[in-house]
Formats: structure tokens, sequence, C-alpha cells
């Protein structure tokens, strides 16, 4: 709710009969009646940011398009690009900037808006982009005819215009000259030039407030009142500006101006502004803004008190000196009633007092159950709405969980004494596949279905398909959601779909887990259990909608609408089958990838043989960590560390990235992880099979690697490929090595997570088991390193920092069996035997090959400086003979281990 | 007669086939290619199809009156390559306004002569105005990618030349086609709105887009939709997709155009997708067979062919998009 004088509510888009504004880079963006804001990156601008001039003046053109990269990983909708600065040529900048974004698909996905005060430079920026774009900006300031030229050119090229409140007498600076200005433009550009009303988008000049200076003081009520005139009244237009001007006059004071900027987005939006330029750091979440601060910056914001600007000064000098005040201020909330209190616990994630509040309420009422379906009901609802409306994210929700799981096991004694069942929304049984380890996911959404008040009962991990039918049947549960890692748990997860349908478990039936797919459960899943629906859950955060809907009284519609688009998502499946052409595994070998072995020579291994390494020191291996899957697991998407200041997730992202940061110093403190290696290396050659021979310092044969290789037929340029393609071939009589590895850092985790969970706490269980994988990942890292560096030594001068690490800028290559260059499972058994890796670092394989304990990483060593990455794709049935031959298995053994990339 | 705005409110237009699959059959020589025109030219001609409305232009005839046989409302010039940029290849630049002309009126008469015998069916000429074989939006060297060898400017000198030579020949429509890099497209129209002011003409204009595979994108990487926004500033007869899929692939993005544009729709696959001999495999009648479903659904106003169709292809075409309804236009 506003508080601006006269206020009619939230601007509701009115213009139906007009078009959507439609905008393009490779892909579209669509300014619908539901679109709030389109947020415009700012950094690829050398008027605003310095860093940006100072690469384009440099022409370092390749860290600059990194800042383009990042602002649109960021969550830039549109990315304003300025090149005007007295020392650059403009145009040529302009125009280099432009050419090298358009061969950046992750970049030039959004529209660009061209910003200049030269028209030249936005005549040569037009001129480059193949989309449509944004001009920013033209307006009457030099009069009608130039304005009208520069539109019709404007339209012409094919983009939408930002138009200044500017005209021959200067820029307006209030609300009478803002309006006229803008509705002079808008009548010349839909009337002379024939300008598309919905592609105008008018910047009513954002001037700062709290200068002291009288005529200064309207300047943002101004701004607002001109936008919703102009959304009122000028059909289809839209309005834009730059938002950091307002606090122009509070430099040096970051959270007054955080927290104007963010008042002043929100009293805008409201009026209707829809696009603008904001920099996300710059910027506080508008609920987050202390009711003081908010009330002061308002008061200058919304010119409602005299000496509205001195007191925020004097109230911005003693913001400095925070600290104490924020602590203070923090324990006001236990002011509040104490339904408030439970309400405030369980929305922040605080144990603190929980015991406390539960009690006092519980002394307050007849029965102890009430507590909980009173006021903490009530306070996980609202937990639960807020997550919904994408106001909490998943952090959050799962400290609030471990809130109320410690409110209630208080409460449970005193409901034991009274035995009254709590009504629970429905059963739910959730399980790790056989032969599967990896739990997180599967806890998360556990903990999100708990908050929501389902009954989970958790099966573990390594669940049979018996037993979860066993159970299911125990507990009348209403329905299964089962979880898996490794590819092999999607053909467990098959079993249990038949074993459900043969049991006559007619429960819906929800899939989910990294290697899971709306198009495999769609396809092999879904029939298997005819009697009722089989739904995918792409994350933990939809999972609540899911249940809900399965569980709900309006079930069948959704019911229905899954089925239809599975159905749909199998035609295209069947019809996308007959496309893609294969070669024969024959052909296929014909087009391998060609080294030129005539003057290889390979380093030969210093460590030759097998080596161990236990208890690898943490502080070696912390500096290797990629925080970015951490993240991910978190369901807080983007690249770390950019993440820490995203819009959206960045103040969650940072509480989270403190609180694993704890984690990581108390295991640093304790040494809790311990991780361990065993690694070695290996003579080796390749035949014409795609089989690689191993041998040991003697020369005798230790082991077989067989490569599996593409099949899809290329383009004239590019190779079949095969791991064994980077091994000098026996014919050409040199010698080759290979390497290979199992890093662990799983020993103690699951007794670390037992003890959290046991202490209901969830939010650490499941932090424990995300930074082991990181660490397990890094000490990968690492020992990739060293690796290249000593133990093989083949790259002894090698010199990267951690970025280029994980952007894997280095000579050779460590392939896991599982992931896309070599799928095949079945690889891990031979490391497995290779390594002793069992009795050496206690890591042992399950009956799916997954790797126990979890946090394990396997892999081999290639080391030619030719080897890379490449996803093996699909694979025809004659390479799975092939390969079972090979490995001197039954042909239907491979055929179920290769399943996933079979093309059938 | 009708205007093309007019017919095509009535029922389905049929465009022509495959210019270039026609003139493989006569199986022509360098000489074809020289013929009162270029005898003495240094380099060699063959397969530059373009020229033949000069040197061969009995050919040329003969293919159009050929699809208009088959049924086709509409026939493409033989100048998919009649610009500038496309002829510097040849050294042969300053024929281009010749070659534009010359193909156009080559059409027009067999048009007009069609319209003559059946005036209840009216025929047209659209211009035929490929891509260029350069390309605004990606760099040819692997290097640098933000070297071009073309920009906007030269592309639109190269098309004001092709348009007006066309518009000078007499077209009754004006066909940007085979859209891979949709700045070229944007400069394509931006030549042809300079050059109907010069002349202080209009023709309708038609823009038709390449998908290159299965990826949904053009080769410059839009999705369908982002190629639709892109040139949606013009004002068009048609907007459409040829050429590189057959008309079974080509139905999801169709279907996309159908569902987000304001103006009529067309379509030209290919006759299939070329084998490993780089021929089009697809009869008359399984290219029917897929057409169908995209009349079934009404996404159609053109349709036609691209590489690999004869006039035996647009003749099973015409008979079938006969009993169809064009699609209705909705205003957005």
């Amino acid at each position: 709710m506003s508080i601006l004088e006269g206020y009619k509510g939230k601007y509701q888009f009115k213009w139906s009969s007009i078009p959507f504004m439609k905008l393009s880079g490779l892909e579209p963006l669509i300014f619908t009646p539901n679109t709030n804001f389109v947020n415009v990156g700012e950094r690829t601008n050398v008027t605003g940011s310095r860093k940006f001039l100072r690469l384009i003046k440099e022409e370092n053109f390749e860290e600059a398009i990194d800042v383009a990269r990042e602002q649109v990983e960021g969550g830039a909708q549109i990315i304003d690009i300025n090149m005007d600065e007295g020392m650059l040529d403009g145009e040529k900048a302009m125009v280099r900037f432009l050419h090298l974004i358009a061969a950046e698909p992750d970049i030039s996905r959004v529209p660009v808006m061209i910003d200049s005060s030269k028209w030249d430079i936005i005549e040569s920026g037009l001129k480059c982009i193949q989309g449509k774009g944004v001009v920013n900006s033209i307006s009457l300031k030099e009069g009608e005819e130039t304005f009208i030229s520069q539109a019709k050119k404007i339209k012409l090229y094919g983009a939408a215009v930002i138009v200044m409140a500017f005209d021959e007498k200067g820029q307006a600076d209030n609300y009478q000259r803002r309006i006229d200005i803008c509705k002079r433009s808008y009548d010349i550009l839909t009337q002379e030039v024939n300008f598309p009303p919905q592609d105008i988008i008018f910047d009513p000049n954002v001037f700062p407030v709290g200068t002291g200076m009288e005529e200064h003081r309207d300047n943002a009520v101004d701004f607002f009142k001109a936008t919703r005139w102009i959304r009122e009244n000028l059909p289809g237009a839209h309005v834009s500006g730059g938002v950091s001007n307002v606090s122009f006059s509070f430099r040096g004071n970051n959270p007054v101006r955080e927290a104007m900027h963010s008042a002043f987005l929100y009293h805008a939006i409201n009026e209707g502004m829809d696009m603008g330029i904001v920099n996300p750091t710059m910027l506080e979440v508008y609920d987050d803004i202390p009711t003081e601060l908010l009330d002061k910056v308002e008061d200058v914001l919304l010119n409602r008190n005299d000496n509205a600007t001195e007191v925020l000064l004097d109230y911005a000098s003693t913001l400095s000196t925070g600290n104490v005040k924020e602590k203070e201020k923090l324990e006001e909330w236990r002011n509040s009633p104490v339904e408030q209190r439970l309400e405030h616990a369980l929305v922040k994630g605080i144990t603190e007092y929980i015991e406390d509040d539960v009690e006092e309420v519980r002394q307050s009422v007849d029965r102890p159950i009430e507590v909980i379906e009173g006021p903490l009901m009530n306070g996980m609802n609202t937990v639960g709405d807020l997550f919904g409306e994408g106001k909490m994210f998943l952090p959050q929700v799962v400290k609030s969980a471990r809130v109320m799981k410690k409110a209630v096991a208080y409460l449970t004694p005193f409901i034991e004494a009274e035995k009254t069942a709590q009504q629970s929304k429905g059963k739910i049984l959730l399980a790790t596949v056989k032969g599967d380890v990896h739990d997180i996911g599967k806890n998360i959404v556990g903990v999100v279905l708990g908050c929501n008040n389902y009954e989970i009962i958790d099966l573990g991990v390594m669940v049979p398909a018996f037993k979860i039918i066993e159970e299911a049947k125990k507990h009348q549960v209403d329905i299964i959601g089962l979880s898996g890692l490794i590819t092999p748990s999607l053909d467990e997860m098959i079993d249990v779909a038949k074993e459900m349908e043969k049991n006559e478990i007619h429960v819906p039936l929800l899939i989910g887990g990294a290697t899971t797919s709306r198009v495999h459960t769609a396809v092999k899943i879904e029939h298997q259990l005819p009697s009722s629906p089989t739904i995918h859950v792409l994350d933990a955060s939809r999972s609540v909608t899911v249940a809900g809907s399965l569980l709900g009284s309006n079930k069948l519609p959704f019911i229905e609408k899954i089925k239809a688009e599975y159905q749909t998502l199998r035609d295209y499946h069947e019809k996308k089958k007959g496309q893609k052409t294969y070669l024969s595994i024959n052909q296929a070998r014909a087009n391998k990838y060609k080294v030129d072995w005539s003057n290889f020579s390979m380093t030969t291994p210093t460590k030759l043989g097998v080596n161990v390494w236990l208890n690898i020191p943490l502080e070696d291996i912390i500096p290797y960590i990629d925080w970015t899957p951490f993240f991910q697991t978190w369901e807080l998407h983007g690249r770390f560390p950019k993440l820490l200041d995203d819009v959206v997730v960045g103040q969650e992202a940072r509480k989270l990235y403190d609180d694993a940061k704890k984690m990581m110093a108390s295991i640093l403190d304790e040494n809790t992880i311990e991780v361990n290696a065993v690694y070695g290396f290996w003579e080796a050659y390749s035949d014409e099979k795609d089989d690689i021979h191993l041998m040991d310092n003697n020369g005798n044969k230790v082991a077989i690697s067989h490569a599996l290789r593409q099949q899809s037929s290329k383009s004239a340029k590019a190779f079949n490929m095969s791991l064994s393609d980077f091994i000098c071939p026996k014919t050409e009589n040199k010698k080759d090595y290979i390497g290979a590895f199992v890093v662990s850092a799983g020993k103690n985790v699951a007794t670390i997570a037992k003890q959290y969970e046991e202490n209901l706490d969830d939010y650490n269980s499941i932090m424990i088991k995300a930074i082991a994988d990181r660490i397990a990942e890094a000490a990968t890292e690492f020992l990739h390193e060293r690796v290249r560096k000593e133990f093989w030594g083949y790259a002894k001068d090698e010199n990267f920092d951690n970025d280029a690490l994980i952007r894997e800028k280095y000579q050779g290559i460590r392939p896991a069996p599982g992931y896309p260059a070599c799928p095949d499972h079945t690889e891990k058994q031979t490391i497995f035997q290779l390594l002793n890796a069992e009795k050496e670092i206690g890591v042992s394989l399950t009956e799916s090959l997954a790797m126990y304990p979890a946090a394990s990483v396997s892999g081999w060593y290639f080391a030619h400086p030719e080897a890379k990455y490449f996803g093996l794709g699909k694979i025809k049935h004659d390479q799975v003979e092939d390969i079972a031959k090979r490995k001197g298995v039954e042909v239907a053994v491979m055929e179920k281990w290769l399943s996933p990339n079979l093309d059938d | 007669m009708k205007l093309i705005e007019e017919v095509i409110k009535e029922r389905i237009l049929v465009l022509d086939g495959a210019m270039g699959t026609m003139i493989q059959q006569y199986d022509l020589q360098e000489e074809d290619f020289r013929r009162g025109w270029f005898e003495n030219h240094e380099s060699s001609l063959k397969g530059n199809n373009d020229l033949l409305s000069l040197t061969r232009p009995d050919i040329i005839e003969a293919i159009h009156r050929a699809y208009f046989d088959a049924g086709a409302d509409i026939v493409e010039t033989n100048t998919f390559s009649g610009t500038s940029i496309a002829q510097a290849d040849y050294g042969l630049e300053k024929y281009v306004h010749d070659i534009n002309v010359h193909s156009a009126k080559i059409a027009k008469k067999v048009a007009e002569d069609f319209t003559y015998n059946d005036p209840s069916k009216p025929r047209f000429v659209a211009g035929s105005i490929g891509p260029t074989n350069r390309t605004a939006s990606i760099s040819p060297d692997v290097n640098d990618p933000g070297f071009r060898n073309t920009n906007f400017d030269q592309l639109v000198v190269a098309y004001k030349e092709q348009v007006n030579g066309l518009i000078e020949g007499g077209v009754d429509v004006l066909l940007v086609e085979t859209v891979f890099d949709t700045l070229n497209a944007k400069a394509a129209l931006y030549a042809i709105e300079e050059a109907f002011t010069e002349l202080n003409v209009k023709v309708p204009v038609m823009i038709s887009g390449t998908i290159t595979d299965a990826s949904g994108r053009t080769l410059t990487g839009q999705t369908t939709e982002a190629f639709l926004i892109s040139i949606s500033h013009f004002p068009l007869l048609s907007v459409g997709l040829n050429c590189a899929l057959g008309a079974k692939d080509m139905q999801p993005y169709l279907k996309t155009l159908a569902n987000k544009s304001s103006c009529y729709v067309s379509a030209h696959p290919n006759a299939g997708l070329p084998n490993e001999f780089g021929a089009y495999d697809e009869t008359p009648s399984m290219m029917c067979k897929q057409l169908e479903k995209f009349l079934n659904e009404g996404l159609i106003n053109i349709i036609g062919g691209c590489c690999g169709t004869t006039p035996e292809h647009i003749r099973a075409i015409a008979d079938l998009a006969s009993s169809y309804k064009p699609r209705e236009i909705v205003t957005l």
C-alpha cells in the first residue's frame, strides 16, 4: 500500500486492444500485463562502471564480455550498452562489442539496449543487432525535425525506443512539464511517425531528492505521478528510469541509499514503471528495511514533512555504527505477543527461544495439540505461502522446519499423554532407490513437504523395491516418492513402478533426482503403472504443489493434464527417434578422433603403480572448492560469487554461505571430515576395438578399460570420439600411460549427519552432506593438479588460478565413469579393482555401482594434450553387443547398464 | 485481375517448387551459362543459375510454365543469388540489374499468359531475394569472432539494387527467403523500404526464415518467435519457413509462427532431408502426407516446395491444398 496522496492502487494495465511490447535477442522478451518489472543490466556502460570503461579502453574485450555475461547470468533481462566517453571512439567500440557478444549465445539471448547520447553511435549499433532491441534514447531536445527523423529511422531498423522527458527548453523537472513533454512526444510518434505505441518507453527523469533545495523536494513524487499519468493516458506506452540517481545526495551512506532505491522502486512499480536500470548490489529488500529507516526515507521520497531531509540525515549518521543497534533491534521482536513470536521464530528460523515460547502457549491452551494446530501451523502456513510466492528460499524453509521440529519434539511428551493423532494432509513415503546412496535432494523434499504438514515416512537410502512396497502397505501411504542420482537408479525406479502395479498399490508415484527427467518418466516409467499417476518432480519447491494437487479435491484435471503432457512428450520422443542418424560401430571407428602420433612422446609418471594418500590436509583442498553446485543443491541458482549479489536470492545466498563457512571452520577445527585418496598410473596402449590395455611395471597385463565410442553421424569436420583415441595405439610402438583415482571425503559424514538428524536439525544434516560433496570434488581437483605437476609430472610448469581450474583450462582430463564421456558405470569396477579402493580407503560399490560412502569421486586420468571431455550421446545396439563381447558378459547385462544411452 | 491480397483471403495459395532441381535435369554445360552474354568471361560460370535468365531464358520460362501448369499460383523469379554480393564470386556484380529485370520479365510474361487463359485463377510472380552468401552476424574467422565480411550498409546497397531490378521487371510480390541471419533480412527490409520510397511504388512483401536443425533456431541462433519479433516492424503479407527441413520437422516451428503472427503464414519445405548423395527422396505423396498435417491444423495460407521439389510435387500439393481452408488471421 502506497502512502502517496491520492493513491489509486497498483497500476493495472488497461490497453487490451494494443499489442504487447515484444523484444528479442536470440530469444523473445515479451512485456505482458503481468510483467511486473524488467531489470536492465547497467554494468556494460562506460559512464556508469569504471571497471568496464577501463576494460574497453585497454581493449580487453574478453573480460568486458565476461561483464556482460555475468549480468545476464545474474538475471538482467536486457543489457544496456553505452560507450559514450570522450577518450573512446564510441562508434567503433559499440560495433566491436556488439559483434563480439553476437558470438556469445548466453549473452545475446537477451535483447540489447543501445545507449548513447550520440545519434551516430545509436545508428551504428542498430546496424549490428539481429534482434529487436531498444534505443536509449531520443527526445525533443533538438526540436521536432530531428526527433521525427530519428524515430523514423528507429522504426525502419526495428527497435523500441526510450524517449526522455526533454524538449527544446530543457529537461522536464516538474510534474506538469513531464506530462506535457511526454504527451507531445507521444502524439508526434504515433500520429506523424506511425510508431507502434507499445514500443514507446518514457523516461520521465529520476532526479535526486534530499538535496536541501526547496524545488527538489517533489522530485520523486513528480516522477511517480508522471509515471501513473503516462500509463493511464498514453495508450500502450511504458515507463523506465535510472533508479540510482534518486539517492545522489546520500552518496557515502549505503544503508540509506539501498533503502531509498528499494522504496523508490516499490512506489514507482506500483505507479506503473515496468522497466529500469537498477544496480542489484545497491538494493535492499523492501520488506527488510527497518521500519524506522523506511519511514524516514519515505518521508523524504514522498515529501511528507518539511524537515524530512534533516531528520533522515541525522538518523543516517547513526546508522554507520549500526552493529550494536542491529542486535538491539533483533531482540525487539521478543516484546511482541507470543503467537507473533512463534511466527517470527518460524519465518526467521530462530531456535533460541522456541521451547520457552511453546511452553508459554501450552500453558494457555486446554490441550497441547492446540499449540501445533494453532500458532505453529499458522506460522508454517505463512512460511509455505512466502515460499510459494518466491519470497522465501529453500535454505530458509529448511531452517523453519528445524524450528518446527524442535517445537513438536518439545510438545510430543505432553501430546503422547493424551494420544490424539495429529491431522496431516497425507502420508508420503520417500526413498532413495536400491543401489543409490545419494539423499540430499530426497531429504530436502522431505523437509519441504513436512513443513507443509504432510507426514513423511523416509526409508533412507538403498531401499529395495520390496521394502518400499511393504512399508507403503504398512503405513497406507498416499504418495510414494523415489529419488536417485546415478543413471542405474532409473532402472530401479522402473522396477519399483512394476512392483507397485503388481502389488496393486494404487497411489501416485513421484520421481525426482538429478538423472531423472520428464521425458524418461513419460517414456519409461509411466506406462508401468497404468492404474495411478506417475509424475516427475523437478525440484523440492515443486513437490508441494504436486502433492497438493494429487491429494486435493480437484485432482482429476491435474492428473489428466499431466497425462496429456506426457503423451505429447512420448509422441515427440517417438518422432525424434528416427531423426538422428547413426553410424555402425565400425563406421564410427573409421571416423575416430585423429591424433598425430608421429611426434608423440609421453612423460613417464613419477609414481608408477598404486599410491595411497590418507588424510589429505583440508587447508590445501579448500581453495579448490567450486561453490556454484553447492548453491544449486539448495535451489539457489546462479554462478558463485556473483550469486551473492543477486537481487532476488543474493541475501539468502549470503546467509547460506556464512553458515557453510561456519561449518567449514568447525570441520577444520575438529577435523571431522577425512579426505583419502588412492591413485595409480600404468603403461597403456589402445587397440582397434576401443579397448585400453593396462600393464604393470613388468609389462604384465593388469586390466583392460573398455571405452565406448560416439555413434551419431557427424558433420564433415567432427569426429566420433572415444576416450581410447587419446591413448597411443599399440601399432605406433610408443610408450603411453593412463591413470586412475578414487577420492573420498565421505568417511564420517553419515555419522555426523545422523547426529544432526537426531538433534532434529535437518538443515545442518543437509549442509554437512552438501559440503562433503564439495570437498570431495575439490580434493579431486587438487589431486589432479598434483598429478599433472608431480605424481605424473607431465605439466610441471602449469600455473592456473581456481577459476581457470574450474573451467578446465589445463592439459589432460579426468573423466568419471557414469558421466557423459564414459557413461558405463561398470568401468568403476575396473578402477576399484586396480586400486583396491575398498581396502585402501574404505570406499565400496553398491549393486548399482554407486560409490559408498557418498561424497566420493572416481575416474581415469588421460594426459594427452588433445584429450578433451565430450558427451558420448546415444549409441546403437551393435556397440552394446560389441562391448558385451569385449567384456565377456551377456548382452542383456550391458543393455541394462547402458539403457540410458541406448537409442531405442 | 484480382490482387494477391484479395485472393489470399479466399484460398490457400500455392507457391512453386525448386528451381535448382529443375535446372539440373537439363544437364546444362558451361556454354549454356555464357550464351550471348558472357562468351569471353575469364572464370567458369557453370552453376551460377541466375545467369540462365539471360543466357537460356527459354529454359527458365519452361520451368515457370511447368509450375503454373502444375497448379502454382505464384512462381519465384530465378534471382536467388541476384545480388552484387553473391555475384562478386563470379566477378559479375555489374550484371545484377540485368539478371533481376530479365528474370522478373520472363516470369511475369508466363504468369500473364496463364491469367489470360484462365482469369478466374490469377497467377503471380514473387521476386526471390536470397540471403546472399555472407552474414552480418557471424564471423567467418574462427580466431576473431568480432570480424565480419559484410555489414548492414553493404547489404542494403546490394539488396536495393536487386529490389529495383525486380520491381522494374514487374514482380507482384517480393519474397525475402531462406533467412538464416535475421540481420541480413533486416537489411533487406530496410532496402525494400528505401526502394519503395524512391520509386514511389509498393508491392506486398513476404519473408521466409530457415530453421536449420532440431534445435529450432536459425543459423544465427534465434528461436522462431525471436525471429518473428525481430522482423515485426515491417508490414508483411506473410511470414513463413523454407528450406533446411522437410515438412515433418518444420511443423512445430510453423505452429509457433501460426500462433504468434498477425500476418499470413507460408511454408515451402524441402522434399525431406537430403540423403547421403545430397539428393531429396520424398515423393509427392510422402510430402503431401506431412503437409496434410499442417493443413489439418489450419496453419497455412501459402504452401509450396523448396529443395528437391518438382512440378509433380506441386501438382500434388495444389490438389491437396484446394480442399482445405486457409488459416484465418487473428489480430493480436
